[in-house]
């Protein structure tokens, strides 16, 4: 009786909003010089203006202000020539001064847009997302509730609060709504979060990571009978923490109100949370009785004018749009979209593309870095850059192609580099791990092997040649591995009569 | 000889010249504390080993012959709602009852630097809210003059220690008049400097957009000097003006008005004000015309409205302001038994934790600020602030200073207002249009009213940054009046209350 | 404008998280009653092209450089605090939803 999806979407047309928050990445809080670092040790990075002391004032970080208007100009925002923060009253423990200093009636950044593509039933289609507002505000404390169960809220008997996190700079991103998605609504929010986090980390001014809450999604869905031209009561989801729960939090929305609509109730203005483990949502505060917030212009912070100049030197800096970026170097590259999708999640499309301008195949960067480097960072639970760098793997590949290296070789070259031996070239001489290139050498070899297994050879000269496999390794043995295999086999063929 | 009854400068003097030692004249002042403060009530704590510690730094830094401030060595006495470093500061509330601040505020940062010795931490209204100290939760400060009376609020302990001669310095802070009222009941010099010429840093906020601390004496000199300490910009507070200080201390050597003009307010007199402080006020301005100025009326046709705007604005904001006393990071808790949450212990805590005043004003700030009503009342009252900011305008456009009396009548009986807080609340009258635009003010002696021989206080307001102004013309008309009278209003002869 | 009556200021008592009693909420709603008739006139001069006054000096984009400085020592920030457990502060259970 209960109405899957396919079901639900083709009785109701959903309607989309999302309030995206991110943390700036900046050195010192929004309103005091406290450090932003995340994992200190509780109430270490805090101080009279963020633990809203009496007598403390806020002073706003210029960084901030910056960053906020570079992602309003990313989202082709207008930036107000005036703009104010304003106090946004309510009582709650993790929050020092019990109001949050954010924007209200006169934001930074306004009317803006992000155009995101998605595969449909007819081919790829973009959707354009309205952009309402980008404000600034600063982020809460934490609380950590003890005795009852598991750190939930409910059943907790005291609670502990740390305050490195209070006045954090945040920004938020809201859209208008987005009509028009049809069964597209999860698609369509999953792209959306997913260019503006590419957006972000392009424009440097975030860390962008979900999981570590730099960057939340908080998802507005309402549903209306297809066609009836009316909007349906909403509820807003929190706590969705990865794109793919951007995706299924969207749909099980969407289910969960058109079951509840079949069945004849009615739709609550609430906020709801997303259950990872699920993929369902469950209610959360009703906001049907909303909360007065009573705004005002903050008193203790002045106005925000951005001159035309600054603005216009600011729009100079910006990097270019990524989803153009990735077709660009989708086409130049001539690589098929799953490699770009994994370089892209792998974060690793900057250095791929550093170490190609540095002349090398991009075939090869891209698999080197996917690759052997992308498997030993893994073993050492780092990030691939932080063990090599792009001008170390261009010059490796470098030496491959000049037949300095084989592939083999060059694997022990890299593990040299990550282990601190030195450059790739300090490695080969430190090693000897040069490849045996000169004939005569290898013609030693050859014959020394031919004399030792002559039935083979004899073999090989009446026209067997998979039998040279036998003869090649030999070689190889006795090089210690440091002979190009293709140049001993034309060697060895040739001289049996078979080149 | 000096003594308790020797003015700042003359201090400054002898201990230029060691005559007498900081430490000397720090523990004259110690023992007229404890001697007098019993009937006073001017200090809620008295650091006295503190102060002489200051004092015999101070004492040493001279031995040492380095650079010095001219008040190096001089007592002062605090407004408890200045934070200082590790000494209670209550703000005249149960809820910060043994609060020590974990830093200093700008202004005793400054006073520190210049080798001030604080005294101690003086009584005020509960959190600045009141016109008479009795708003206190540690009992009223009485009037030295008549113990019966009230010193004027908020600053009454300010004011009363430097009539009954417990400091030569002190520091206040005015929001509609806490600095100026105090003065003219106690017969003191107070002033309210250019809103932003003194860091509010570290001063516990009741109306950010109105606060200003400033400097308190018993002459206009002592408090220049005062003044010339504590002011000047500073990065910390985000309303502080970057610009040099007006040389006030010159100004107020001056002792010429040659020329000047002078705009008496019409609406800031008249019917309303007491018989004696309208003859007292009549016959400086007499002096000031013998003296070379020249005085003409002006009208302010919206000061009749800064009241109802003030009483609008101030609560607004401290509502919000004051809603970081919750019990959660410091000050008092009340009610945390284990069994009930955080919300309750904070109705709690806030229940018992404020007084009546601040109570009656956080409701009727959330009110002023609650959705429906915004526009009416905090929206129409920032409206209105723009029409006393023009009013000023165009006055400052004819004259260079205006003037009025600081209140509309001398210090009333402890006890006389308390069940009617709009009589309470017209105190405030002529000194609050100061405060909605920004403006400097001062309040001086002018006399003792003849009707109940009490002192009368005048008042004068000087353009944004023009703060010279105001001490240019108190300073003449206070040489004036002593020479007339033949001695300071208060000196050792004065026939005080306290002895 | 209409009296406030003793549950509009209930309702802003719960908003300001004050616990109040009856005879408190009575005797608030009789005194703001007095005060608010006082204040109201500021709705006779406050005319629509009259723009608001927020600050009383007019500064705009005073900002700080992005430079981190010493925090308070933990001791220090949890000085004041009427308990705390650890080097957090420890406060009574937190019902309802967070923001």
């Amino acid at each position: 009786m209960s109405m899957n999806y396919d079901a639900a979407v083709a009785a109701y047309e959903p309607t989309l909003g999302l309030e995206v928050h991110v943390e700036l990445n900046t050195n010192s809080k929004m309103f005091c010089s406290c450090s932003t670092e995340f994992g200190a040790e509780p109430n270490t990075q805090t101080c009279p203006v963020c633990l809203g002391l009496p007598g403390s004032l806020p002073v706003v970080n210029g960084k901030a202000i910056e960053s906020t208007i570079l992602i309003g100009l990313a989202l082709n925002c207008s930036i107000a020539p005036f703009s104010r923060f304003a106090r946004k009253n309510y009582f709650y423990p993790d929050m020092p001064k019990n109001f949050q200093t954010s924007q209200f009636d006169e934001p930074i950044c306004i009317n803006g847009y992000l155009d995101v593509e998605i595969e449909t039933d007819e081919g790829a289609k973009t959707f354009r997302v309205d952009i309402e507002r980008v404000h600034m505000e600063e982020d809460t404390g934490k609380s950590l509730h003890v005795g009852g169960s598991t750190g939930r809220i409910h059943g907790a008997e005291y609670s502990l609060l740390d305050y490195n996190r209070a006045g954090i700079p945040l920004v938020e991103i809201v859209t208008r709504i987005v009509p028009g998605t049809g069964k597209y609504a999860p698609q369509v929010a999953r792209a959306y979060v997913t260019e503006l986090r590419d957006i972000l980390r392009s424009l440097g001014v975030s860390d962008v990571k979900m999981e570590q809450g730099s960057l939340r999604c908080d998802a507005n869905v309402s549903i209306a009978p297809i066609s009836s031209g009316k909007l349906g009561t909403r509820s807003e989801t929190k706590n969705v923490n990865s794109l793919r729960s951007v995706e299924r939090a969207v749909a099980g929305e969407i289910e969960r109100q058109a079951n509840r609509l079949e069945s004849g109730e009615r739709i609550i203005q609430e906020t709801r949370h997303f259950l990872e483990e699920s993929g369902q949502t469950r209610p959360g505060r009703s906001k049907e009785t909303a909360e007065d917030y009573r705004y005002f212009p903050e008193p203790d912070l002045v106005p925000v004018t951005p001159d035309a100049d600054w603005i216009e030197e600011l729009r100079k800096t910006l990097p270019e749009k990524p989803s153009l970026r990735r077709k660009r170097l989708q086409e130049e590259w001539n690589v098929p979209a799953k490699e770009m999708e994994s370089m892209v999640n792998a974060e690793l499309l900057d250095v791929v593309e550093e170490t190609v301008k540095l002349g090398a195949d991009a075939t090869r960067a891209r698999s080197w870095w996917l690759g052997e480097v992308s498997r030993l960072a893994n073993e050492k639970e780092v990030a691939p850059t932080s063990l090599i760098t792009a001008p170390q793997v261009a010059e490796v590949i470098a030496l491959i192609a000049g037949g300095e290296l084989t592939d083999k070789l060059a694997r022990q070259v890299v593990e040299g580099v990550i282990n601190g031996e030195g450059t790739p070239r300090e490695v080969i001489d430190k090693r000897g791990l040069k490849v045996v290139s000169d004939d005569s050498a290898l013609m030693v070899a050859i014959e020394a092997a031919i004399a030792a297994q002559p039935d083979t050879a004899e073999r090989i000269r009446g026209g067997n040649i998979p039998a040279a496999g036998a003869l090649i390794g030999a070689v190889m043995k006795a090089t210690g591995g440091q002979a190009d295999a293709a140049k001993v086999r034309e060697l060895l063929l040739k001289h049996l009569g078979q080149g | 000889m000096t003594n308790i009854y020797s003015t700042a400068a003359q201090m400054s003097a002898a201990l230029a010249t060691k005559e007498v030692s900081s430490v000397d004249l720090t523990q004259q002042h110690l023992d007229r504390i404890a001697k007098v403060d019993g009937d006073v009530h001017a200090f809620l704590h008295v650091d006295t080993d503190g102060a002489l510690a200051q004092a015999e730094a101070a004492d040493k830094l001279r031995a040492a012959g380095g650079a010095i401030s001219p008040l190096a060595g001089v007592p002062l006495a605090l407004k408890d709602v200045l934070a200082q470093k590790g000494i209670p500061t209550t703000c005249g509330s149960k809820m910060l009852e043994n609060w020590r601040p974990p830093y200093d505020s700008t202004v005793v940062t400054k006073l520190k630097a210049a080798g001030v010795v604080i005294l101690g931490k003086t009584n005020m209204d509960e959190f600045a809210m009141g016109s008479s100290t009795e708003n206190s939760a540690y009992g009223p400060t009485h009037n030295p003059w008549d113990l019966d009376r009230i010193p004027g609020g908020s600053g009454g302990g300010s004011s009363a220690a430097l009539a009954a001669f417990e400091a030569p310095l002190a520091i206040g802070t005015d929001t509609g008049g806490s600095i100026r009222q105090p003065a003219a009941v106690t017969g003191t010099v107070g002033v309210k400097p250019t809103y932003g010429g003194v860091s509010r840093f570290g001063l516990v906020a009741f109306s950010s957009s109105l606060d200003q601390a400033g400097p308190c004496a018993r002459t206009v000199l002592d408090t220049a000097l005062l003044h010339e300490v504590i002011a000047g910009y500073d990065e910390r507070d985000s309303t502080s003006i970057n610009q040099a200080v007006p040389d006030v201390v010159a100004a107020a050597k001056r002792h010429d008005v040659k020329g000047m003009k002078i705009g008496v307010v019409k609406e800031l007199g008249g019917d309303g004000f007491q018989a004696g402080v309208s003859q007292r006020f009549q016959e400086a301005l007499d002096i000031l015309v013998a003296n070379g100025a020249e005085i003409v009326e002006v009208s302010c046709p919206n000061f009749e409205y800064a009241l109802a705007a003030y009483y609008l604005i101030a609560p607004s904001e401290a509502s919000s302001n004051l809603a970081r006393f919750d019990s959660m990071r410091y000050g008092i808790r009340i009610g945390d038994d284990g069994t009930v949450g955080a919300e309750e212990v904070m109705r709690a805590t806030r229940h018992l934790g404020f007084g009546p005043e601040v109570k009656r004003r956080i409701i009727l700030g959330t009110y002023a600020l609650s959705s429906g009503f915004y526009d009416a009342y905090y929206g129409s009252a920032q409206k209105v602030r723009t029409l006393i900011k023009r009013d000023y305008e165009r006055a400052f456009e004819s004259v260079d200073v205006l003037v009025s009396p600081t209140c509309p009548t001398t210090a009333f009986k402890i006890g006389e207002k308390a069940d009617d807080p709009l009589a309470m609340y017209l105190n405030d009258i002529a000194t609050i249009p100061v405060n909605m635009a920004g403006i400097g003010g001062m309040s001086l002696p002018c006399g003792l009213a003849p009707e109940d021989n009490l002192p009368v206080g005048f008042q004068i307001m000087s353009p944004v940054m023009q703060d010279d102004r105001m001490y240019r013309v108190g300073g003449t008309l206070e040489a004036a009046l002593v020479s007339k009278w033949g001695a300071p209003l208060l000196s050792a002869d004065t026939k005080l209350a306290v002895k | 404008m209409a009296a406030i009556s003793r549950d509009e200021v209930a309702h802003l008592a719960r908003l300001s998280r004050i616990e109040m009693s009856d005879a408190e909420l009575d005797h608030m709603a009789s005194e703001l009653d007095v005060i608010l008739g006082a204040v109201a006139r500021v709705q006779e001069v406050a005319a629509n092209d009259i723009p608001p006054t927020s600050h009383a000096i007019a500064l705009h984009n005073v900002f700080r450089a992005d430079v981190v400085k010493p925090s308070l020592t933990p001791e220090e920030s949890l000085s004041g605090a009427p308990a705390t457990e650890g080097p957090r502060f420890k406060v009574p259970q937190i019902l309802g939803e967070t923001e």
